[in-house]
């Protein structure tokens, strides 16, 4: 069983319908009982990262995100998502974030924000969740990203304006700063390819 | 390669029916908004746009219904627009699956709603739909409502910074003196609104031949929205993309 975490934030019915797409069974949850023990855990994220953050809090997330690391079991985070497994974020005068990924989420140097539409993503060899995709093009939206590669990590990039990281995955823990739940049959791929390494 | 310019049918609806029709007159069935969806999806669109004209609240569940049916089959983004009134219609909406929400005369009406659905959603979800027409405004450009029929005296682009500056996410720029003429967008228009906003900007109104679309893409559109050149089949998705590459656009094929 796949846990979609229930924070407060996010489409959870899209992520649980793409998921249902590509044959996954998910729950929608914030019990952290069935988010410690299923065997992946979906962490979605849309509106401002300080807000996300102080749900996350609020609601228990961030201690069964801290949980799940210790125990090494498989997560992924989805835009916001994403943004929160980093080390802080600037957006709104700045907030500290769950910092499992070293580094700051920045404002995106571009003329025009936000970053919306499809755009193309470039992966390494080693990526799991891009196998198959390489190049292909995912929906984002987002004005903030981290730009700095994470160490030890397989780290797939875009370019809008400047590079940034459309996704990480290092050990259990992934994250895509794009929408994988409405990029289509690249996106259905992508969540077949997480789902079937758990 | 880039950002990928977008492709976006937009499909009227009215108690969860698509319709078609001249200025929201003589409206025709034209099918079930679920199949069209697939079929536009499938075709290569990049996102979906749903105006819903639903003259009442009775019919405006339908389309909570029938936005939900969506959802559960097109795994492309959905923008809903018609009839938001407050906070709550946005939080309906976005539950029931729409990812965007497209505001217009309600804004218009009080532009506080602006920031109160922002504050709560984040502006990526909310679409700025705007309604210009020539007239004697500051600009040259005047926001109508109802159709362009119903002149409200304010101009354009003061509207456009407003609510800017109170945080929208995109903005849908329809033309009211090109819509339904197939004469082409309103690229003088596009140019000028290009220049006061920060936000990708969507184009509407006048699609009729080809050269239309990379016509606006040139004068400064992020993304083309176009409703009955597709409908009535004058061409597809997929063409309207090809010939964009042919004049250099990235598009996603």
């Amino acid at each position: 069983m796949i846990a979609i975490l229930d924070y407060g934030s996010g489409n959870l019915r899209s992520a649980q319908r793409a998921f249902a797409l590509t044959g996954h069974e998910t729950i929608v949850t914030s019990d952290p009982n069935i988010c410690l023990a299923s065997e992946g855990l979906v962490v979605p994220g849309v509106g401002a990262y300080g807000a996300c953050m102080e749900q996350l809090v609020a609601t228990g997330g961030r201690a069964i995100i801290d949980a799940r690391v210790a125990a090494q079991k498989p997560m992924i985070g989805i835009c916001v998502g994403m943004q929160i497994l980093f080390t802080n974020g600037t957006e709104k005068g700045g907030h500290d974030g769950v910092g499992i990924f070293a580094g700051a989420v920045s404002q995106i140097d571009a003329p025009i924000l936000p970053h919306i539409g499809w755009n193309n993503v470039r992966s390494e060899i080693s990526s799991i969740l891009l196998q198959g995709l390489q190049d292909e093009s995912f929906y984002f939206v987002h004005s903030f990203a981290a730009k700095s590669a994470v160490a030890d990590a397989s780290n797939s990039w875009c370019t809008y304006g400047e590079e940034f990281l459309a996704a990480v995955e290092r050990g259990p823990v992934s994250a895509v700063q794009f929408h994988p739940e409405k990029s289509g049959a690249a996106g259905a791929r992508l969540i077949s390819n997480w789902a079937e390494t758990l | 390669m880039t950002l990928s310019k977008r492709v976006i049918p937009c499909l009227d609806v009215a108690a969860g029916r698509v319709v078609k029709g001249v200025n929201f007159q003589n409206l025709v069935d034209a099918g079930d908004p679920v199949e069209l969806a697939k079929i536009y999806g499938d075709a290569g669109a990049d996102e979906l746009t749903f105006l819903d004209i639903s003259a009442s609240v009775e019919d405006r569940s339908t389309t909570l219904e029938m936005v939900s049916r969506t959802a559960e089959q097109v795994f492309i983004p959905l923008t809903v627009g018609g009839g938001i009134r407050e906070v709550a219609d946005v939080d309906r909406l976005l539950r029931a699956g729409a990812d965007k929400v497209g505001v217009n005369t309600a804004a218009i009406a009080r532009p506080e709603l602006i920031n109160e659905i922002a504050d709560r959603f984040g502006n990526q979800v909310l679409v700025l739909s705007v309604d210009a027409r020539r007239g004697s405004t500051l600009s040259g450009f005047e926001v109508t409502t109802h159709g362009g029929r119903t002149g409200t005296g304010i101009d354009a682009f003061t509207w456009i910074e407003e609510a800017s500056a109170r945080g929208i996410g995109e903005i849908l720029l329809n033309s009211m003196d090109a819509d339904g003429t197939r004469a082409g967008y309103d690229t003088e228009m596009i140019r000028q609104v290009r220049e006061i906003t920060h936000v990708p900007l969507i184009a509407s109104g006048g699609a009729g031949k080809l050269a239309d679309f990379s016509a606006a893409l040139a004068a400064g559109a992020d993304a083309l929205l176009a409703a009955s050149v597709f409908h009535f089949q004058t061409f597809t998705i997929g063409e309207v993309k090809a010939d964009l590459a042919r004049h250099g656009y990235s598009v996603r094929l």
